[in-house]
């Protein structure tokens, strides 16, 4: 019983809650994707049980939707790894801003959280919590999402699995997905070097689409993050700095040293007549 | 009792996939120190998911068959406006996806687009 308190504690923990009502709207487009995803692996030609198999332990939407074709022509499975691997690129990048909250838990919980935390979870959890540095209810909260985001993708994967041959893959319904993270992406926007940097990686990644193992995503996050820090770099180039006097006999504190280090402050020394 | 070979093979495939799964999303949080990045990426980082997101869906909006779409007659394209529209007004992701899929259905079923 002492196992499942921790568990417990979790699932009535009012973030928990609050982290499903977030993923709600999302979760309609996840599920549509993943029900695209079901029928696709089927229709390729891989047994029901196979994919089911997949499906419950890769868990990962854009990386089977890429494998699934090289699986099927079989191709080496080196091929098949290294595609996956570079389409989960981005998520290493991620990686490195969820150790900011969960660095200090055991290693097998952090295993557990990376293997379950997915692009929607990371846009909502990093909106709720902009500030890296951890709190209690972070866990519950990561853990509230994940649930929804688990069972928005695998149940209608399933149930894509089992009815491959009378959902019509024709009607387009994969395109619920897109707008999912279209509407997760709007959200994102708020300023000038948001707005360029999307606008830049969306050129980036058709500009360079025809490149192997979906590379396209990684050239686009490069070109974005080179255009945001280009832009930050600007905007504060044409701020002009305060002036500041000092007087002249005293020092300068750290806090002002640090700002005109920074450029945002000229300090200038008063004079002094006796 | 014969053990088919390509159902070993796509076996293993599949588990492979799933070490990646895990090893990518928790690459950053495995080791126990934390390695050091320079600040600048550390800022540029959070350009990341957005470039991440519009890299993954620019493709399915403008483009078909690894091609620039020629035409203004696809239904992606009123329909992405109209989501987009829908969630300046209304922020609310849910209704972002029925708009868009109320005008992306009977345009691309029933007109083709």
């Amino acid at each position: 019983m002492s196992r499942m308190a921790p568990i417990a504690r979790t699932l009535r923990h009012p973030s928990y809650r609050m982290a499903m009502v977030d993923m709600a709207g999302t979760a309609v487009g996840i599920g549509a994707w993943g029900l695209v995803t079901g029928v696709v692996m089927v229709k390729s030609g891989m047994s029901v049980g196979m994919a089911v198999f997949m499906s419950l332990v890769v868990y990962a939407g854009s990386a089977q939707l890429a494998v699934i074709p090289l699986m099927a022509a079989g191709a080496p499975l080196w091929v098949i790894w290294l595609t996956a691997s570079c389409v989960n690129l981005r998520f290493v990048i991620f990686s490195s801003m969820w150790r900011s909250y969960f660095a200090h838990l055991p290693l097998r919980q952090r295993l557990a959280l990376g293997y379950f935390s997915g692009d929607v979870i990371y846009v909502s959890f990093m909106q709720r919590f902009p500030e890296p540095r951890p709190q209690p209810e972070q866990v519950p909260y990561f853990w509230g999402a994940a649930t929804t985001n688990w069972l928005a993708w695998q149940v209608p994967s399933l149930i894509g699995i089992l009815l491959a041959n009378v959902v019509p893959l024709s009607w387009g319904l994969g395109f619920a997905g897109v707008l999912a993270l279209l509407g997760v992406l709007l959200s994102l926007l708020f300023d000038r070097a948001t707005w360029l940097a999307t606008g830049v990686a969306a050129t980036a990644a058709i500009a360079a689409f025809a490149l192997p193992l979906k590379l396209n995503i990684l050239v686009a996050i490069a070109a974005a993050v080179a255009v945001g820090l280009l832009i930050e770099a600007l905007e504060k180039h044409r701020q002009h700095p305060d002036v500041v006097l000092v007087p002249s006999t005293a020092a300068l504190p750290p806090e002002e040293k640090r700002r005109v280090a920074a450029g945002d402050e000229v300090p200038l020394r008063e004079e002094e007549h006796p | 009792m014969s053990i088919d070979w390509d159902t070993v093979l796509a076996a293993i495939a599949i588990l492979g996939l799933a070490v990646i799964t895990v090893i990518s999303r928790a690459f950053f949080m495995i080791p126990e120190r934390e390695l050091p990045l320079p600040d600048w990426l550390k800022r540029g980082l959070k350009y990341a998911p957005l470039a991440a997101l519009s890299a993954v869906i620019a493709p399915e909006i403008l483009m078909a068959q690894g091609q620039l779409i020629g035409t203004v007659m696809d239904a992606r394209l009123p329909a992405v406006l109209c989501a987009s529209a829908y969630y300046f007004w209304k922020r609310g992701i849910l209704g972002t996806i029925v708009v868009g899929m109320a005008v992306y259905l009977p345009l691309h079923i029933a007109l083709g687009w």
